[in-house]
């Protein structure tokens, strides 16, 4: 178990690099830089006092190799917007994001799954029908206009939640951003545990434990959640991945101040440093999630076993 | 055949729904096993055996259900008695023990714990009696190590370990009938032997009754007191099993029992060529009219392609459906 964690650990440091390097080719193509965003006159001399200032003026393996030596040492450079650390502000937006994902995911796992369920149980049925119009919609339904109708509806028409921002941090604030990031994880959810339920009602398994005389309730409880749980985990891993993505969105449409939102201005700006920095916590963010996953695998599947 | 029977099927009807109406897998099927007894059903796959012992352990899921006759245990209809009430006699007074050791066990259970279920279900024992309960069980199929095998995974068990864990659930709560459907056909030879002497000793200690489910003429006869063949769908002969192998009566069992393998005798005889059936077991679908054996029988004449054979009783004892019957 050890070994495979120290291993699945270093396999995450050739990813870290690929991405680092992605992110600087790309910043290096495409048009305009910090110091265009920030003024409209192009005094050449000011220009490349700034560049030379940022470190922009040397070529882009030059300022990669750098980058890659400090941030082996833990430092992710300071922003060229603010000045800050790029750590600092990763640091205070973290919290954030973090909160919103795993609420997301909390309403996506507390609604999908059961009525996954429910409706593989009765396949067909009113319930699986109504279920699966949710998934489907659910699925289909961009994040900004399922955010836009939740805000209408539950902010400004009934006045239960604020429309938006982070407020004190309470609850009321966290429930409509978390919503709306939801649904599709919710949606892919329910729809795998009906598949996964349908298939293992139907293995041998299953026809012995009828044949122990056991209630349709007990033999869901007792033979058919853990096996489904293993496919349930799958999606779930994934869905965090996608999650960190999708909060982009809906971190600006509510004003949230997590790293989707820095992530968004950082690129508008070309604040290089921070650009590269928020990617790299959501790439370590998917990998940690991922490997996870993987460790569970084991503690429910005792076929699945490290060595 | 005396006194009143454990369970007694009379004229069983299994049908199949599809789409634009039904066809009947299993027809006017009828037997009864005795307390203690052996039963054999015999045939080739797809003839009805599995779908019939399922029918009698209440398990038919669609697109198949009975569509006539009456299962009668200890002289109750159990067919259509509320689903609480076929619960508490399935696993409890009648066990199934399946094909696939591999699979019929859950994965991700450990295998004392699916064992220790019987008690919590039917004796409404706490977990920890049925988990010490579940020790016993297991040591009684003779699984060595019991108090550390329980803990143990189906995929960390040998094929035949596996099917002592299925026979100690089945067994766990002293059933009256066991149905064993083809308890040994995924086993290597050797540990085939094993476990039908296991099974077949536990249940003469026990008083319970075998209903055993093969395509293997020669080990159900083996095994059990009486013989029953069917061929698509229906009963075509049922003796006493050495009766069957001596003198079979049907020309479907005649030419099951010249198809066995024999050591010695073929040699003898000159013969090194298998006997073999001719043609195929017909589809549920297209069952032939009159007798259904009659396209692949030798001795089919024009009744048989008209008319299907009525039930002859065997002055020896046990019954036939030909028109030719020897």
């Amino acid at each position: 178990m050890l070994s495979f964690l120290i291993r699945r650990l270093l396999q995450t440091v050739p990813t870290v690099l690929a991405v680092v390097m992605l992110v600087f080719v790309l910043f290096s193509v495409v048009p305009g830089s910090i110091i265009s965003t920030m003024s409209d006159d192009s005094d050449p001399q000011v220009e490349a006092r700034m560049k030379k200032q940022l470190g922009l003026d040397e070529p882009v393996y030059m300022r990669f190799g750098a980058y890659v030596a400090k941030l082996a040492t833990g430092d992710f450079g300071t922003s060229f917007r603010t000045r800050e650390p790029v750590t600092t502000m990763i640091a205070k937006r973290m919290g954030p994001t973090l909160q919103l994902i795993f609420a997301s995911m909390a309403f996506a796992v507390v609604v999908g799954v059961p009525l996954g369920f429910v409706a593989a149980l009765r396949p067909g049925g009113i319930v699986d029908s109504a279920a699966m119009v949710v998934a489907v919609s659910g699925l289909s339904m961009a994040k900004f206009w399922l955010g836009l109708l939740l805000m209408y509806l539950f902010a400004l028409k009934l006045g239960w939640l604020p429309s938006f921002g982070y407020g004190d941090g309470g609850l009321k604030y966290l429930i409509l951003p978390a919503v709306t990031l939801g649904v599709s994880p919710m949606a892919l959810l329910a729809r795998t545990t009906r598949a996964a339920v349908l298939e293992i009602m139907t293995a041998d398994f299953v026809r012995t434990a009828r044949s122990k005389g056991m209630s349709e309730t007990r033999v869901v409880k007792w033979h058919v959640m853990r096996n489904a749980l293993v496919l349930i985990l799958t999606t779930m891993g994934l869905q965090f991945g996608a999650l960190m993505g999708q909060a982009v969105v809906v971190e600006k449409l509510f004003s949230w101040p997590g790293i989707g939102s820095l992530l968004v201005d950082s690129v508008l700006q070309r604040d290089i440093p921070a650009v590269q920095g928020s990617i790299l916590v959501v790439v370590l963010f998917f990998l940690a999630i991922n490997l996870l996953i993987d460790v569970l695998y084991g503690v429910i599947d005792p076929r699945i076993r490290y060595a | 055949m005396t006194g009143s029977p454990l369970i007694e099927v009379e004229d069983l009807r299994i049908d199949l729904n599809h789409g634009s109406g039904q066809v009947p897998a299993v027809e006017g099927v009828s037997f009864r096993i005795d307390r203690g007894e052996t039963f054999g059903l015999v045939g080739e796959s797809g003839c009805g055996k599995s779908i019939t012992a399922l029918a009698l352990i209440g398990l038919l899921r669609p697109p198949l259900s009975i569509g006539g006759g009456v299962i009668r245990f200890e002289g109750r209809e159990i067919q259509r008695l509320p689903a609480a009430r076929q619960r508490a006699l399935r696993g409890n007074r009648i066990a199934m023990i399946f094909q696939e050791p591999m699979t019929a066990l859950n994965p991700v259970s450990p295998v004392g714990r699916q064992i220790a279920e019987m008690f919590v279900l039917h004796q409404g024992k706490s977990w920890r009696e049925a988990d010490q309960l579940a020790v016993e069980a297991l040591a009684s199929v003779r699984v060595p190590a019991p108090q550390r095998r329980v803990k143990d995974y189906p995929h960390q068990l040998s094929g035949g370990m596996r099917q002592r864990v299925m026979i100690a659930i089945a067994l766990a709560c002293g059933p009256d009938l066991l149905i064993a459907d083809e308890p040994t056909t995924a086993l290597d030879v050797t540990v085939q032997a094993e476990i039908i002497e296991l099974m077949r000793n536990l249940c003469a200690e026990r008083g319970t009754a075998i209903l055993m489910i093969s395509h293997d003429l020669g080990l159900v006869a083996n095994v059990c007191r009486r013989v029953a063949v069917m061929y698509a769908g229906r009963i075509v002969e049922e003796r006493g099993s050495a009766d069957i192998f001596r003198a079979p009566s049907h020309p479907y069992t005649q030419g099951l029992v010249d198809s066995l393998p024999r050591l010695g005798s073929r040699a003898a005889l000159g013969r090194t060529r298998l006997q073999e059936i001719a043609g195929v077991v017909p589809a549920i679908t297209a069952f032939p009219d009159g007798c259904r054996f009659n396209p692949r029988c030798p001795k089919a004449t024009d009744i048989c392609r008209t008319t299907a054979p009525e039930t002859t009783w065997l002055e020896a004892g046990g019954l036939v459906r030909c028109h030719h019957h020897a």
